[in-house]
């Protein structure tokens, strides 16, 4: 979880290329195909740092779509699919992992006055 | 790159000559800190004007002695970001005097015009020909100022003590009946 | 609180103008990233884990109750129903749309709301004492200076693109509770010998990877001479600070690597030079300035009114609050209540809209229409008449703001950390929820007495740990999460950065160290009423740290 701002390029697994979407700021993975999809199951997996350096020179070219690129880790779990591979990238997938504060207000309280 | 000055584009009647270069006769040159420094006294004495382009880490005191005979100082942004010659700029103009030109030079984008303009800049370099043709617009897009500047419009402060905004605020509408000045 | 002109407004408006056209320019490709970046920056607009993060000024941490509630509405209409208030006196506000922040910010801006300056290399938002204009050992409202000075630094031409961001802290009072030394400059309001008011100035205070605690640099300034010797400061900074390396950039570095006599010497030399000129104050502006700020028109109540201490008596859990969250006002038969946003296993300075709209509502009926905020992340009513204060707390108990642990253990002091922020290693607020639960107990947190907690999720520590009674800092190892812990920081006037107690603990254990380390206080106090603080002070960290890490 080291801010990838300051990553070196240094492959030890498969990884995808992850930014943000320019206009909301979602979070997006690159494609194959160059696109951007907010699906990580559908980003394009690079298995050594040539491919992975090639993938972010282009997603980093492509900054009127997102932004912020850099090489995110994944993992391939026991049913063939990808998952993040690490928390920042867990956490960036999901959501926060805590759940917004408690309160116990709901909707609309009557607040005596 | 187009040269804005008084508010147009105009041509640059300037030549940059090289270190290393021979100066020409009677044109309007910019020379280097270093090679003005090595003959300064010749140069400002020549048949043509002489402007000196000033890098932004080194004090412009240094440059004291001769701002009276020069007609040019050019500042450097290196990148945008880099504000130090934005405090180079006032100090030529407000605490040394200098009335010559003062131009930016580098990185000159137009969501930096009105700062230059203000901080004592009346000439800029502008490094995207679409800036600089919006220059007239970008100009225009304050009305407020909150201090006061190289470029004489009033600040804020100013504008109220001559009456010419009064305090209120209908953002606390409601709340005006519970309040009272002190 | 200070009354917006047409002039503040319209500045606001073409602000708002200026980056609905940048995000034009940028969304059409006309500005690359690289250039479009500090714009939005300096207009208080991050790229963070899920989405942009807006960050909005609450100047010297005053609100008026039309402000609060456009806050909310801004949280319901562009985010997910709330917002955050940080240690600095702002509202951050995580899921927003870079599309749709012009529509945002026009709407902030038809109330006086603004993000200038919430980031970028300039100067932020100007925070004070969140007790000002109210509190009984102040000597002037500093909320006055801080208005004259944020003016000043707002869109200054020669100080937008200074080498790093610059924070400005303004105290008046006794006591320091605007924690005025971690600043880059703090300015602290006092009467010299001679009976005269004037600043004492500060600089060189900054938390992060290098901490320093600012220095005295001009034991007494003029209030004539407030806003020039800021500039000598400033222009001082923005020429000489280090611009090759982001963590050698503060003024904290120029100041220690010059020195505070050799630092003081060079500002003096600047501002001789400009001390006459058109940055003098005269006492006109001074007082045209005071007189925008509009004060209360408080009614001659008595100060202890009987229903009051009936009530008291009648219900424990009001008493408790009482004793806890309300403090005494400059003005008889007022006080000054402290809305505790860290509810057991809460978010540290989080508010809902809902929470926010009762708030503005309580405000105006309750405190002349006026919210403060504070760098702990609580919110204050400052002007209650005491003989309202039952039907408050019930308002406020009912909302989930009342919770009596105003400055005790549970009153943790915590930045996003890595569920939201991209710059964090670890997780802060999960850390705060688990601490939180298991000093629930109200009585456990009375008997610990004041303790302040505060966590950083990264090494910028905007959760302000290196002045913690107990700090703790997220860092990573190996992909997972580990906390430092540091003990005996203090962010008041006897400003003190933590020491550290010894090697990071896992993520699992942070909550059972806190707990082994609050027992170890409750063991070596040499009094109930010695402080943490002052026993970790007393004993040094030693004792806490053989039982920390005793077992392992």
């Amino acid at each position: 979880m080291t801010s990838p701002l300051d990553q070196k390029i240094r492959i030890s697994g498969p990884v995808v290329i992850t930014a943000n979407r320019l206009v909301d700021g979602a979070v997006v993975y690159r494609r194959a195909d160059g696109a951007w999809t907010d699906n990580l199951e559908d980003g394009a997996i690079a298995m050594s740092a040539t491919c992975a350096r090639e993938l972010l020179a282009a997603a980093t070219k492509d900054e009127i779509s997102a932004v912020g690129a850099y090489i995110a880790p994944v993992r391939i779990a026991g049913d063939g699919k990808m998952r993040p591979g690490n928390l920042r990238e867990l956490i960036r997938a999901a959501g926060p992992t805590v759940e917004q504060a408690a309160t116990k207000a709901t909707e609309s309280v009557d607040v005596p006055l | 790159m187009p040269l804005i000055k008084a508010g147009r584009i105009v041509e640059d009647r300037y030549v940059r000559v090289d270190d290393t270069a021979p100066i020409p006769d009677r044109i309007a040159v910019i020379v280097s800190a270093e090679r003005f420094l090595a003959e300064p006294n010749a140069l400002v004495r020549r048949d043509g004007s002489v402007g000196v382009l000033w890098p932004n880490d080194r004090r412009v005191a240094e440059l004291e002695p001769w701002l009276g005979h020069l007609a040019l100082v050019a500042l450097a942004f290196p990148k945008f970001r880099d504000g130090r010659a934005y405090s180079q700029a006032r100090q030529l103009r407000e605490r040394y005097g200098f009335a010559g030109e003062l131009r930016a030079t580098g990185d000159v984008l137009r969501d930096q015009f009105l700062f230059l303009l203000r901080a004592g800049f009346d000439s800029l370099e502008v490094k995207k020909p679409a800036d600089a043709a919006a220059f007239a617009q970008v100009i225009k897009r304050f009305s407020v100022f909150y201090q006061p500047s190289a470029d004489g419009r009033l600040p804020a402060q100013r504008r109220r003590l001559s009456g010419l905004a009064a305090p209120r605020d209908d953002c606390i509408a409601g709340a005006d009946s519970m309040l009272q000045e002190a | 609180m200070y009354l917006y002109d047409e002039l503040d407004r319209t500045l606001i408006a073409e602000r708002v103008g200026e980056f609905r056209d940048q995000i034009a320019r940028r969304l059409a490709g006309e500005l690359t990233e690289e250039e479009f970046k500090p714009l939005r920056l300096m207009n208080g607009v991050y790229l963070q884990l899920h989405a942009y993060m807006l960050r909005i000024a609450i100047p010297y941490g005053t609100l008026s109750s039309a402000q609060l509630r456009m806050l909310a509405h801004v949280a319901r209409h562009y985010d997910r129903g709330f917002g955050h208030f940080t240690t600095r006196q702002n509202i951050q506000f995580h899921w927003i749309k870079l599309k749709e922040l012009p529509d945002a910010m026009a709407e902030l801006a038809s109330v006086g709301l603004h993000g200038m300056q919430t980031s970028g290399n300039n100067v932020r938002n100007i925070t004070t004492d969140q007790w000002a204009g109210v509190a009984p050992d102040e000597i002037e409202d500093p909320r006055i200076w801080a208005e004259l000075i944020r003016q000043h630094v707002t869109l200054h031409p020669e100080f937008s693109f200074m080498p790093r961001k610059f924070k400005i802290a303004v105290g008046a009072a006794a006591q320091d509770r605007a924690a005025l030394r971690i600043h880059d400059l703090a300015l602290r309001l006092h009467r010299n010998g001679k009976g005269e008011t004037g600043f004492e100035v500060m600089v060189g205070g900054g938390l992060g990877r290098t901490p320093y605690l600012a220095q005295t640099i001009k034991p007494f300034l003029r209030k004539r001479d407030v806003l020039s010797y800021i500039e000598a400061v400033l222009r001082t900074y923005n020429q000489f600070g280090r611009r090759d390396n982001i963590w050698k950039a503060r003024i904290k570095i120029l100041v220690h690597d010059l020195g505070a006599e050799a630092f003081a010497k060079e500002v003096e030399a600047e501002w001789q030079s400009i001390k006459d000129g058109a940055l003098a104050l005269d006492p006109a502006v001074i007082a045209e300035m005071a007189a925008r700020f509009r004060y209360p028109d408080y009614a001659p109540l008595d100060e202890s009114p009987p229903a009051l201490a009936d009530a008291r008596r009648a219900d424990r859990r009001f008493d408790a609050w009482m004793s806890n969250a309300v403090a005494k006002h400059k003005i008889p038969g007022y006080a000054i209540v402290t809305l505790s946003l860290k509810p057991e296993a809460g978010t540290p300075g989080d508010c809902t809209a809902v929470q926010m709209e009762a708030i503005a509502d309580l405000a105006d009926r309750y405190s002349f229409g006026e919210i403060r905020v504070g760098h702990e992340q609580n919110m204050v009513l400052p002007h209650v008449a005491k003989r309202d204060l039952p039907r408050v707390w019930r308002a406020l108990d009912a909302i989930g703001v009342a919770t009596p642990n105003v400055g005790l253990v549970s009153d943790i002091i915590s930045c996003p950390g890595l569920d939201y922020c991209s710059l964090a290693n670890a997780r802060s607020i999960p850390v705060a929820q688990e601490i939180s639960r298991r000093f629930r107990k109200p009585e456990l947190a009375r008997e610990l007495g004041r303790l302040h907690i505060n966590i950083s999720g990264c090494i910028n520590a905007c959760g302000h740990h290196h002045v913690g009674h107990i700090g703790i800092l997220g860092v990573e190892k190996n992909d997972q999460e580990f906390y430092q812990i540091t003990l005996g920081g203090k962010a008041d006037d006897d400003a003190k950065l933590g020491t550290l107690i010894g090697p990071a603990v896992p993520y699992a254990q942070v909550a059972d160290a806190v707990e082994t380390i609050v027992t170890a206080y409750l063991e070596l106090r040499e009094r109930p009423d010695e402080l943490f603080v002052d026993t970790v002070k007393r004993t040094g960290i030693e004792p806490f740290k053989e039982r920390l890490y005793a077992a392992h």
